[in-house]
This record gives C-alpha cells, structure tokens and sequence, in this order.
C-alpha cells in the first residue's frame, strides 16, 4: 500500500452541488485549517454515519470538549492529550493529539498514576456516587420548563414579589438544558478511557497468552451478565407475554399501528387495561432508549415514538403463544461466562500468570458495570430528554413565527438558537414582533435542502497522511482503529469483498438489507443479512430476525459483535465501508470466521 | 512356570500397560495402554514385549549387531548386504513356543480379524521419533501366520542398514536393545487424521488443530494429500478456522484383503470436509480428555469410522512449542491497577 497516497487530503474535498454553503451551519473551529493536510484523520462514522444537523453538532463540540477534559487536563492521561474535530461535508473527522516528549510523558504519568489510582482504588463507592448525580441530572432536565409567554405574567410574579418575568427564563432555562448536557457528558467520559483501559490490558494479555483467541471470546470473560441496556428488549418480552396472557395478544400484527393499538386496547376491558398499566410501568425510564447513539436529534427514544417497540412486539407476541419467547438465559450466561473464565485461567502456563490474570479480569470486572451502563443513562436516558427539551424550544419558536414548525430548530446551531430566543424574549417585552422569522426561515430551508445532498456524499474512511505507528490509547480504546484498521480500508477499496473484523463465527448467505438508521427496521424481512453503520442496543428487537450482521464500524466492544454471539449469528463489524459497497437486494456471503463479506450476485434492481 | 504366566510374560493386552511400561513395551506400547486405561477408545489390542524379542533374538545377533554398528558404517554396501542377511535371519527363525502361543492367544480374542502389527522401540529421549521410520509397520495383516510373520519382520527392522547405521553413529549401545510390537485390531477408516492440543503455529494452548483426511491416516503422514485442517477453540467449541482443501487422494485397504493401496477420492468427496461439525467436536472432547490425562499438551492420530466411531490411534507429548521457554507474559503487580497504569504510562 502507497501509504501517503491512501487517503486524500482534507483541502482536497470538494463541495457537493447543492451543499456549497454547509459551511454556514457549523462553527468556526469545526473548519480544517491548511495545516490539517499534515495530519491524519479519521472519519467517526461510529457515532456520525450521517451528516449532521446545525443544532446536531453540539453532539461532536461538547462529547469533546468533555472528553479531552478528563483525558488532558482531569486525569493527565501520559501519552495522549484529547481529540480534535473538523467538519466537512456535514461529516465529523477525528484526530487525537499524541504526546511524544519522553520527559513530558514522565511527568505526566506522576500526576496520572496517582489520579488515575485514586478513581481505580474507591471505583466502586465513585460509581455509586456517580450514578446519584447522574440521575439528578436526568430529573434536571426532564424538568426544564419552556416559559408560554402569555399576555399578562402569571400573578404570583406579583404576589410573590417574584421581580422577574417571564422572559428571562426564556434563555436562562435554554442555557440550562446546554449546560446540563454539558454536565452530563463531562461525567459520560469521566470514568470512560480508566474503564476501558482496564479492558485493552486484559485483553492484552489474553492475546498475548492465548494469541489465536477470538476478541469476542475475550469480552465474554469480561462482559456483564445484568446490563440495564437488555431492559428494554426484556420489557418488550414480558409486554408480549402478558398480551398472551390477558387476551389481547390479537391487537399485535406485523405493521400495525401504534395509535390504533392503543386506541383499541382502550376498548378491550380488563385485559386491555392492564396491558396499557404495564405499558406505562415500562415506558419509565426503560422506554427512554434512542433508537440511535444519542448523537443526533432524528433518534428519537420509543416513548416519542412507539413504533420500534411496535415492530417487534409481534414476533414476540408469535414467540410468546407458541410458548417459545425466552427471556435471556442469565444464570445459564453468568455460568457460562464464569465456565470459559475459568477454563482460560487454568491454560495459562504458571502460577505467576495466573495471579496476573486474576488481577486483570477482576478489575475489568469492577468497571465493567460503568462502562456497560453508562450509555443507558447518558446516551438514551438523558440524550432523548434533552432533544426533547430542544424540541419545546422549537414549539416556543414556532408559536412565535420564527420558524415553521418545532423540528426546525435543529436546524440552527446553539449559538443561533439563542439569539432567535433573544429575539423573542425582547419582542414579547417591548409588545413588537419577533425579526427570527424572515432571517431564520430561508436559513432552514436552504440547510433542509443541503443535508439532502449531503446524504449522497462518500466521505472517505480518512483523510491526510498515514502515520507511521497509530497507537493512540484513545483512539483503539474507544473506536477499536488501529494501524491495521486503516490498512485493511485502504485495502477494501480495491476489493471486491468486504473486509473486518470476525465478530461473531459463522458462515450465511443472503439477501443484504442495507439501513443508514434504526427507524427503518421495520422494513427487515426475516432471514435477511443487516448491513448498517453501526448497531446500538435500540437495533436489538432486529437480531430476532435477521441470519448475519455487517456494520462499518466497531470492534471488540461494538453491541453487534456481543449481540451477535449472543445470537449465535455471523458478524462482520468495522468493515469501514459495507454500507457504501453492498445495495440492499445483493445477494452476500458473511463469512464471521474470516471477517470478510462477499458480494455473490446482484440483487433485483 | 506355568503357561498363564508365560502368556503375560510374552504378550500385554493394553489394559495391563500404562505410560511406566517402556521398558516392556516400548514407547507406542505403553502410550496405547495408557491411552486405553485412560478410557480413550482405541482399537483392542496387545504387545508382544521385549521379553519375547529377548528370548526369540539369540546372543549371537546381537554380537552380529554389535560388530556392524561398530564397524565402518560408510561402507554402505558392505553394511547394506551384511545387515540383510542378519534381518533374514531374525526373520526366518522361528518364534519361541510359548510366545507363538501367547501372540496366538491373543490374536484369537481379537477375532482372528485383520490387525496392524507396528514396532515399538524401547529408545528414549526422543530417539523413538527418529527411529519412527526406520521400524516397519505391517497394516491388514490377516492369519495367524502371517501375524508371526510380521512380528519377526518387525522385529528385524531394528537390523536393517539403517537402523544399524542410525544407531552406529549416534554411539548407542546394542546392549540392551530391545523391541515390543504391537499387534491392534484394525479399523477401517472413513478418515483419520492427526490432532494437535495446542496450535502448531502458535503455540496456543486455548486451540486444538485438527487435520484429517478421507481414508487411511498414511495418506496424510506420508504427504499425499493436503488435509482439511480445523483449528477449533477448546473452551467454547467454535471452529475458529476450516480450510476444506480438493483431497485428490487416500489410502484404503486393498480389496485383496491385506495391505494397503492408494487411490483417487471420488470427485463427489473430494471438496466435502472429511468431519462433521459435530465429529470435529466429538475429537476436541476427546483430546482435551487425553491431554488432561497426562497432563501436557498432546500429538494425537485418530481415526473415524463410517459409523462415526472415533478411535484414538497414538498419543504421544506435544514437543516443539514445550521445548520453548516462555517468559510469563505477565506478573501479579502489588494493586491490579498498576497493570493498567503501566500500560497507558506510555512505559514511563
């Protein structure tokens, strides 16, 4: 491979006709710079596999700023500093800044290892307390209130001798929401790269001890058996087991609607009651999971809509009348895990490895909960409450005409958003009108029009000069990218088949159903091979149906990988480009044994 | 002495050999009756011991022997004609009474079917594997003459030219020299193969490497045919690589009814895997078993019958990778994160 010629340069990006101007949506220093072109970078389409959205990019500004705070600057991580991104094309890059003066990492390294200590020593009281602040901070947010502007302020600001109006809580509670989500992601990565660096050094070792063993099998020994992100689908298993039970299970066919559903279980006496009670029961907080990654506006979670949940209560409800719908097997899983943990431990060749062993899986084993658990209350709990407060923003905008409709606020950066409300706030003191309308109103139009084009674009697995080694801990540690990684993409684009890691063993053939996003999983036809960016724990309702997995990005942590073994189906992931590549309709071969998915013939066009 | 005794003296059924009977059995001898106490299914069979060569082979020989591997072991052809008509000999005398009986005996409660009759030397420290080729090996043999025959036949192997020009050089003694065969009911194979314990190329304890063919495992020591090889993962039982390679040839039983013939795999069996999932899966639980049993990773031949019936063949301790010293890859540290804090020290 021509390692300078592999990836193009970031100033040799061209606009996409009908995007010129996606500059105007994003900030300043998102923008590459001419010195970018010295630098390598990578495309994170693990967290950004569509173009972004205006408001969306504070989904890459803050998860960075927070991260590179805790990295750099909280914990002083010793050879890396944080991580720097740039748009282009509506598309985020990624590059971490390495520190490579030995001095320099030495002296880092005094500071972290007693930081670092410190958070490993009492992890356990740390987590619990974390979790206390956590949720504080998802009743924060759900309790944000968007002020309604009437004609007259409410009394009490009178009675009260409250002294402010309105108004002002216009902006105070908009910087609230965007202080919280500051918050959170600042505790979203407070534990994160310490978890995950307990991982890479027993996985290390394992590979190291046992270098033919499968990365899955390694996450196995390590993974937790009660993570609160199988909830959901576990809530979804018993609502189809108590339709069975309570005769309504009729009301659940494939495509229904889940209005009419509803409506109809509100007609069907006790039985539909008690459905509905138990719907309820489970939608808070078990319902609060995205049907994405949290990272942008359009995942929304199941309780805003129900139709994920809707598309898979009907193979459960079948599932659950012919009395085969099985909750996961825990105790058999916890067994099995401790099974092959044990089996590992007495391979090893000495009592001295075996001590070490001990020692790294128990860690792992002590972070393990944080890191499995984090995404539930920050990705999906908090994520989806926050979009939704931004989403009564926008009602509040577009009750005062400056914009159309709600959803269009996403479509303005945060920054732009609070003037628009500064806007209103001083047109509903001064009784004039709000000038949001005839500025903002063509901004979203046009920005709608650009992120349509965006879609088509292919934005290359990486821009800028290869470098020599890449070993950035962070970089592995949370988006599995290594120097192989890059080769193997670089290699794919010559290829015909697709290549990645072997997630999960195995070997299918079948018809590939490609979706850039969960929403559309409705359309997945039983036996059908998934080809997507990447799977979350909202995409789990689809591995009942589908033979194989494929996804463009992820690696030994990624959720297809896990789910997929857990399946017992072939998967692919961190193939880099698979969704650009394979059509929805062509016949695949998934070789999970390999790693390599082949293109065996086209489909009907 | 009474005949009981004298049948248990010449000839052990496996049962009654474990992995301490070198000595009496030699070193597939005594690996086969430790296999067969280990509960390993392997073809039933015994082992004309090395008090029967030592009673068969006269002193005589022996000095014969001695005088050979002594001399000038350049001459090739003065040794190749000298060593023949000392291995005419040994082959042509007649066996000792009692161990004509005791080897009859035993061939009967085999069925009197078709046996393999193998040398098993006594040589330690490895030698055994070196003078693995240079000891016969007789398949399908069928008749109670005939299995004396290649009992003695085995046994004057151990003088031919180059067994004597192997021993010559290395300077080992024909003191003491001695050599049990073993007589084993056959077993027709669908497909035999070899199965290491740990993987040939890395060394990795946590994989079995399985490599089979259809038919005879000969074909694919000899290296007639490129076997489908399996590497399957010990603890979970997944097939972590298969690679199915075209099988152009095998080796089975000559229709004849004794020894063995090589021939061309049917076309429709030539790319079909020589094992089912589930008799790979059968073998992996049976060589985590032996290797459990003598307590280090295993070289095992084994054979699969139509029926499905696996049968072990040899066992032998894996020695390649063991004879590599590996550092432990890692230590216990003082706190368990100091593993970590290490590793992202940036080896500060």
């Amino acid at each position: 491979m021509d390692k300078a010629g592999a990836f193009p340069l970031p100033s040799q990006i061209g606009d996409v006709p009908g995007a010129e101007n996606w500059r105007s949506m994003y900030p300043y220093f998102t923008r590459f710079q001419p010195e970018d072109d010295q630098r390598f970078w990578f495309y994170n389409s693990m967290h950004f596999p569509e173009p972004i959205s205006a408001f969306d990019a504070i989904t890459a500004e803050v998860p960075y700023t927070a991260i590179g705070a805790n990295t750099a600057r909280v914990f002083a991580f010793p050879t890396t500093l944080g991580i720097e991104h740039r748009i282009v094309n509506g598309r985020v890059y990624i590059t971490a800044n390495p520190v490579l003066d030995p001095d320099e990492i030495a002296r880092r390294n005094e500071v972290f290892t007693e930081r670092a200590g410190y958070y490993y020593a009492n992890w356990d009281r740390l987590f619990g307390e974390w979790k206390d602040r956590i949720t504080d901070l998802i009743e924060q947010i759900e309790s944000i209130e968007v002020p309604t502007l009437p004609e007259f302020d409410d009394a009490e600001v009178v009675t009260r001798a409250r002294g402010i109006a309105q108004n002002h809580y216009v902006r105070e509670n908009y910087h609230r929401c965007i202080d919280l989500f500051s918050k959170m992601w600042h505790h979203h990565t407070e534990f994160l790269m310490l978890g995950y660096g307990a991982y890479v050094v027993f996985f290390e070792f394992c590979k190291q001890a046992f270098p033919e063993i499968p990365d899955q099998t390694v996450a196995r020994m390590v993974a937790g058996i009660d993570v609160v992100m199988y909830r959901p689908d576990d809530e979804l298993k018993r609502l189809a087991a108590l339709a069975v039970e309570a005769g309504v299970d009729d009301l659940f066919v494939e495509g229904c609607d889940p209005a009419k559903v509803l409506d109809a279980l509100g007609n069907r006496g006790e039985g539909g009651t008690r459905w509905l009670a138990a719907l309820e029961e489970a939608k808070r907080p078990w319902f609060n999971v995205s049907t994405g990654d949290g990272f942008y506006h359009h995942h929304r979670s199941w309780n805003d809509d129900l139709t994920v949940p809707f598309a898979a209560l009907p193979r459960y409800v079948e599932l659950a009348r012919k009395g085969e719908l099985r909750s996961r097997p825990t105790e058999q899983l916890k067994r099995e895990r401790e099974r092959i943990a044990a089996e590992y431990r007495g391979l090893l060749a000495s009592d001295e490895e075996k001590a070490a062993f001990d020692q790294m899986l128990g860690l792992c084993r002590v972070v393990f909960p944080y890191v499995e658990d984090h995404k539930f209350y920050c990705e999906h709990w908090f994520t989806t409450q926050f979009f939704d407060r931004i989403r009564d923003f926008g009602k509040l905008l577009c009750d005062q005409g400056v914009l159309d409709t709600a959803e269009d606020i996403f479509q303005l950066h945060h920054s732009e958003i609070d003037s628009a409300l500064a806007d209103v706030m001083l047109a509903w003191s001064s009784g004039g009108r709000p000038l949001g309308g005839d500025h903002f109103k063509p901004i979203v139009a046009q920005r709608k029009k650009m992120l349509e084009a965006l879609r088509d674009w292919s934005p290359p697995p990486a821009l800028g000069p290869v470098p020599e080694a890449l070993n950035d801990p962070a970089v592995k540690m949370l988006w599995g990218i290594t120097s192989e990684t890059i080769e193997a993409w670089a290699r794919a684009d010559d290829d015909d088949a697709v290549s990645g890691y072997a997630a999960a063993p195995g070997v299918v053939e079948g018809v590939a159903r490609v979706l850039m996003s969960v929403n559309d999983i409705g359309q997945v036809r039983e036996g059908e091979i998934l080809v997507c960016p990447v799977t979350a724990p909202s995409w789990g309702p689809v591995f009942g149906k589908i033979a194989a997995a494929v996804s463009d990005i992820g690696g030994t942590m990624s959720h297809a990988a896990i789910v997929a073994r857990e399946y017992g189906m072939p998967a692919v992931v961190g193939t880099g480009n698979a969704t650009k590549k394979i059509r929805t309709g062509q016949r695949v071969r998934v070789d999970g044994d390999r790693g390599v998915v082949t293109v065996l013939e086209d489909g009907a066009a | 002495m009474t005949g009981g005794t004298d049948h248990a003296r010449y000839v052990a059924e496996f049962m009654r050999l474990g992995k301490g009977d070198v000595n009496r059995a030699g070193g597939k001898g005594a690996a086969l009756g430790e296999l067969t106490r280990a509960g390993a299914k392997v073809p039933p069979g015994c082992v004309v011991t090395t008090a029967a060569f030592d009673l068969a082979v006269d002193g005589s020989v022996r000095d014969q022997a001695r005088r050979l591997a002594s001399g000038d072991v350049d001459d090739t052809t003065a040794l190749a004609d000298a060593a023949a008509r000392l291995r005419r000999r040994v082959e042509s005398t007649p066996l000792p009474p009692p161990v004509r009986e005791a080897i009859l005996r035993h061939y009967r409660e085999l069925d009197a079917g078709p046996v393999a009759v193998r040398s098993s030397a006594t040589a330690e420290d490895g030698a055994d594997a070196s003078f693995a080729g240079l000891q016969d090996t007789y398949l399908w043999v069928r008749g109670e003459d005939a299995v004396c025959t290649a009992v003695r036949r085995c046994w004057a192997s151990l003088y031919s030219a180059e067994s004597l020009t192997y021993r010559g050089r290395r300077g080992l003694p024909e003191d003491g020299l001695s050599m049990a065969v073993v007589v084993q009911r056959m077993v027709e194979p669908k497909a035999a193969g070899v199965m290491f314990t740990r993987s040939p190329l890395t060394g990795d304890r946590s994989v079995i490497a399985v490599e089979g063919s259809w038919g005879l495992g000969s074909a694919l020591v000899s290296g007639d045919v490129t076997p489908d090889s399996f590497v399957v993962n010990k603890v979970t039982g997944e097939v972590l690589n298969r690679s199915v390679p075209a099988k152009l040839r095998l080796h089975r039983m000559d229709p004849s009814g004794s020894g063995v013939l090589a021939d061309d795999v049917p076309s429709e069996l030539r790319e079909v895997p020589c094992l089912s999932d589930d008799e790979i899966g059968e073998l992996v639980r049976l060589g985590r078993a032996i290797e459990r049993h003598f307590g280090c990773p295993q070289d095992i031949e084994w054979a699969i019958t139509e029926a499905g019936e696996v049968f072990l063949l040899q066992s032998r301790p894996e020695t390649v990778w063991a004879a590599r010293e590996q550092p432990p890859v890692a230590v216990p540290k003082a706190r368990a994160f100091d593993h970590v804090l290490d590793l992202l020290g940036g080896g500060a």
